[in-house]
């Protein structure tokens, strides 16, 4: 979701927060025509761990900006019956934020039309490095409490921590691996995003900034996937 | 009763034919998007030839010592055409790009690495360079041949190092669950493993999609990632367009 501040530049626009406010009501529609398009899984980068970079002001702004916007979300979401999950290293969140996030998932957990997730202090090489730690901490302290010994028995044994333990401790695991990754603003990285997660996945670049996303933009995107749907299975099969 | 067996039918009917009638437009709305890609190619073509011909002014200097490390993923099918990958390689040197690192999904390029590295000039393995080769005054193009084994299975491999060495240190207190490894940690345990890379500033896909297809996901955070088409009609021209674009990019990492 890149260009929230090139867009309130670009619209002479007050605050660099109104860009941000502009990029979470793109967030809502883009959202409610993938669920009219029968899209089940959606997935938004909304703040990278990188971001907290940023002036400590703006931070602070996007963080209470979030608040808000979880608020919102909430009524949506409940209407439409679709489940929302934050990923990402929410401890790096402030208090308040984390318990709205925390509460909305818990609310939501039991609903199955679609998944939004939101990623939130998150970036792919921190969730690589923490779906290790868990793997490891399942296996040692696992192991020691099926056993009841010390760590030195689990020194002599060999221990393999293998790669369906890190996939299963994934901030993303519950979502299968995206069709399309779409990236606005023009640029062509992924900046940390779901690089773990995207081997077979279309990378759509899209020119328009964030907050001037339209539904034409997105069928765009799903069109284009369409032309390389025979490759994307193939590549897969070969994953499997 | 008849009556509503009829319209039943009548039904059935006009949801069968709306349905073949949407189905028709979607592959009518499909050959409109080839055609446009076609003419698109066709577009991009020309642009190549009059870059290749230095026709097009603002391809004529290059800043190519921005571009530390280039990767280029290679369709696997594609990647048996070891001329094409030549020439390719032939055409980076020409340029000055002194790092690559070549990828495939199945290891096809690897399988080759003995037969590349003796056709392209002056190429040398990454990693049998002087020991403190920092990707710095480089006579010589180093090439790097990986593979998706080089991704996931290579980070599976350095979790492992990671444990070891956790449990080795015998600082396995329940307390400090949840903070025992680092970016940074992870990073050197691939390197231990022969997976430590650099990350590559640009990553060039030759292929049908633009799809890292796999590539290691440690090395790609802000990797700039250029689709160029299939391998069988890559250009110079196309090349130096990607690369130019490279070099007027500028990231804020967040900020």
């Amino acid at each position: 979701m890149d260009g929230n501040r090139r867009y309130a530049k670009k619209k002479k626009l007050k605050d660099v927060m109104e860009g941000h406010e502009a990029g979470c009501l793109a967030l809502m529609s883009i959202f409610v025509y993938c669920y009219e398009l029968g899209v089940k899984f959606v997935t938004a980068y909304a703040f990278s761990i990188d971001n907290f970079k940023r002036r400590p002001e703006e931070v602070e702004k996007l963080m209470d900006l979030m608040m808000q916007k979880i608020q919102l979300l909430t009524t949506i979401v409940i209407r439409f019956g679709v489940r929302v999950h934050f990923c990402g290293n929410l401890q790096l969140l402030n208090s308040d934020v984390r318990a709205a996030a925390k509460k909305l998932m818990e609310d939501t957990c039991d609903n199955s039309n679609a998944v939004l997730t939101i990623c939130i202090a998150y970036t792919s090489t921190d969730e690589i490095v923490h779906a290790i730690q868990q793997s490891c901490e399942e296996y040692y302290y696992g192991d020691k409490k099926c056993n009841g010994t010390s760590g030195s028995y689990y020194k002599k044994k060999k221990m393999m921590v293998n790669l369906v333990d890190l996939e299963t401790n994934m901030y993303m695991a519950m979502t299968p691996c995206p069709d399309i990754l779409i990236r606005t603003g023009g640029e062509d990285r992924l900046s940390n995003f779901l690089l773990w997660q995207t081997p077979c996945t279309h990378l759509s670049v899209m020119l328009s900034l964030w907050p001037e996303i339209t539904l034409w933009n997105l069928v765009w995107a799903v069109l284009d996937f369409q032309r390389n749907h025979p490759y994307f299975q193939k590549k897969k099969k070969l994953l499997l | 009763m008849d009556f509503k067996k009829e319209v039943r039918i009548v039904c059935g009917w006009i949801a069968y034919f709306g349905d073949l009638l949407l189905r028709l437009l979607w592959h009518l709305v499909h050959v409109i998007i080839s055609l446009f890609y076609f003419t698109l190619g066709i577009a991009n073509a020309l642009e190549s030839y009059l870059i290749s011909w230095g026709v097009l002014k603002r391809y004529r200097s290059l800043h190519v010592n921005k571009l530390r490390y280039l990767a280029i993923v290679v369709e696997s099918e594609e990647a048996y055409e070891t001329s094409k990958i030549i020439a390719l390689l032939q055409w980076l040197a020409d340029i000055g790009v002194k790092h690559v690192c070549l990828y495939d999904m199945e290891g096809i390029l690897k399988k080759s690495k003995d037969f590349i590295l003796a056709k392209v000039d002056g190429a040398v393995l990454y990693g049998e360079t002087h020991e403190n080769n920092k990707l710095l005054d480089q006579t010589h193009m180093t090439l790097e041949f990986a593979s998706f084994c080089d991704g996931k299975e290579a980070v599976a491999k350095a979790a492992n190092v990671l444990f070891m060495k956790y449990v080795k240190s015998g600082a396995t207190d329940q307390n400090q669950k949840g903070h025992i490894f680092t970016e940074s940690q992870m990073s050197e345990a691939l390197k231990t493993i022969g997976s430590g890379g650099p990350e590559p500033d640009l990553l060039l896909v030759y292929g049908p999609a633009r799809c890292h297809l796999g590539f290691p996901a440690w090395r790609i955070r802000y990797t700039e990632i250029v689709h160029m088409g299939p391998l069988k009609s890559m250009k110079y021209g196309s090349l130096i367009k990607a690369i130019h674009k490279f070099t007027r990019v500028q990231q804020n990492y967040g900020k």
